[in-house]
């Protein structure tokens, strides 16, 4: 078939560089957005305003990154929405779940570029991005908070920590996965290339899909 | 002040320095009853706090300015409202901090020492400590803490800490020509009011009140209301003010659950990987 790939000494290309230079945007705003984020949501974390040049240095740079976030998160979210659909065979999948987290893998349901975990981390980051862009707006004090009114901006602040919450317990699943529990996965997005090996064993239909290999 | 105990401190989950249990609470009680509007306590709030307000436009009523701002500290609050028998009756109060016992500020500050509560009660920003993100604002029950355009902090009446450690009245007692403001222990101006009550009770007003609302544990400022059934006459104060349940959800059991919940979740990754390691592609390929 045409359109397949080439293939380079077993290694299968899974993001280019324009792809890996967005999602590492948008890794780098949220460690900042994560680190100062905690420090205002509890005292204890307070230290990690230093990070940012103190508290007040914090809280000026917060929602602007949070808005640099946004923009590069927007446009990932394009790029990988078709990949992203959940399909029959990802609740298939799921429904193995207990043999996926003891590593149990042979015999799973054959799945595209992403596997159902990764699929709903999507959907997840998508709900919780926009819930934290609309009500980061509503709190960000020095140009919009006075637009609107004292309770909008009270239930923004719940929002805003809850939904922060679901996403950083998200990406903590995310980091672990992909830089810890499945070997091979970080060179997709450092080097942007992943091993046949890996390809066969985790993502069967789009290894097939991408090398028109058996 | 250095000479005043704190009992509360924004963003600090120990105990702040408070051995000396001497201190007294004090009040500032407020007579609306016998206040004539002549603003002089904020033309004395201004002097001492060195504070100058931008000359602002008239808004057709008495108000001036007409909000509390970052350089306006009190405001005299104007309020026609028809009385008894067809009577105009002008209900004048003067609006600012409450310096609540449960200050909602305070709880939703995020800035360790920003907002501190001294143990005779006072609720003081500590504007070095402020890093203007304006939660304060949304803690407030009272719609009082304003922002600065300048310096982005933010500021509110302090009951004049600084006079009040020295053991002076604050600068809008001190100048109040009619009596209408008082200040001294709590105890005692609970007492002063109480009995400006009764006397108003028996001149007609069968409903003044005393206000020291219990929602917010008690304010360090307190009103006498002749119409103490409708605390909403006067300009909007509040009926009933509490810290709203979105704060106390926010800064209260959301606060160390999920902490914890993230602890747990980087606990959780890391004891997954220890008992069942990575997931490694066989050598083969065979998936």
């Amino acid at each position: 078939m045409s359109g397949h790939v080439a293939m380079k000494s077993g290694e299968v290309p899974r993001y280019n560089a324009s792809e890996r230079v967005t999602h590492w945007i948008v890794a780098i705003t949220f460690v900042l957005l994560a680190l100062s984020g905690l420090a205002f949501f509890h005292p204890a974390f307070w230290f990690l305003t230093s990070l940012l040049g103190g508290g007040v240095w914090a809280r000026i740079l917060h929602p602007f990154i949070g808005v640099v976030m946004f923009v590069f998160f927007a446009l990932m979210a394009v790029r990988y929405w078709s990949d992203n659909v959940i399909k029959p065979y990802d609740r298939e999948w799921k429904k193995r779940l207990s043999d996926v987290i003891n590593n149990r893998d042979h015999n799973l349901p054959e799945i595209d570029k992403y596997n159902i975990g990764q699929k709903q981390l999507f959907w997840t980051m998508i709900v919780t991005m926009v819930l934290l862009l609309v009500s980061g707006v509503v709190l960000w004090r020095e140009y919009f908070a006075g637009f609107f009114p004292i309770t909008v901006i009270r239930i923004a602040a719940v929002v805003h920590a809850a939904a922060a919450f679901v996403l950083i317990v998200g990406i903590v699943v995310h980091i672990y996965s992909a830089i810890f529990w499945v070997r091979g996965s970080l060179r997709a997005m450092t080097r942007g290339t992943v091993s046949a090996g890996w390809a066969r064993h985790h993502h069967p239909l789009w290894y097939r899909r991408v090398t028109g290999n058996k | 002040m250095q000479s005043l105990d704190v009992q509360k401190r924004s963003a600090t989950t120990t105990t702040p320095p408070s051995v000396r249990i001497a201190e007294q609470p004090v009040a500032k009680l407020i007579d609306i009853s016998k206040c004539i509007g002549c603003k002089a306590c904020q033309v004395a709030c201004m002097q001492w706090n060195d504070l100058r307000d931008d000359v602002g436009t008239n808004v057709g009523v008495y108000d001036n300015p007409s909000d509390l701002t970052d350089q306006s500290w009190t405001v005299m609050r104007f309020a026609e409202v028809d009385g008894k028998d067809g009577r105009l009756e002008w209900l004048i109060r003067k609006d600012g901090c409450m310096h609540c016992e449960d200050p909602g500020c305070l709880k939703a500050c995020p800035a360790p020492g920003a907002i501190v509560k001294y143990a005779n009660g006072i609720v003081d920003f500590v504007s070095e400590n402020c890093i203007g993100c304006g939660y304060c604002i949304a803690g407030c029950p009272f719609n009082v803490p304003r922002i600065s355009k300048k310096d982005n902090k933010a500021y509110k009446c302090s009951l004049c800490s600084d006079r009040v450690s020295v053991g002076q009245a604050p600068a809008c007692v001190k100048t109040c020509p009619t009596g209408a403001l008082m200040f001294g222990a709590k105890e005692e101006m609970v007492a002063r009011g109480a009995k400006r009550v009764n006397d108003l009770k028996e001149r007609g007003f069968a409903q003044a009140a005393l206000y020291d609302p219990k929602g917010v544990g008690g304010t360090h400022v307190m009103y006498v209301l002749q119409h103490g059934d409708r605390p909403d006459l006067y300009s909007g104060l509040p009926v009933d003010p509490k810290i709203s349940p979105w704060v106390a959800l926010w800064k209260g059991v959301t606060k160390p659950l999920l902490s914890i919940g993230l602890g747990l979740a980087v606990l959780g990754a890391f004891f997954h990987y220890v008992t069942r390691g990575p997931k490694e592609e066989e050598p083969g390929g065979k998936s």
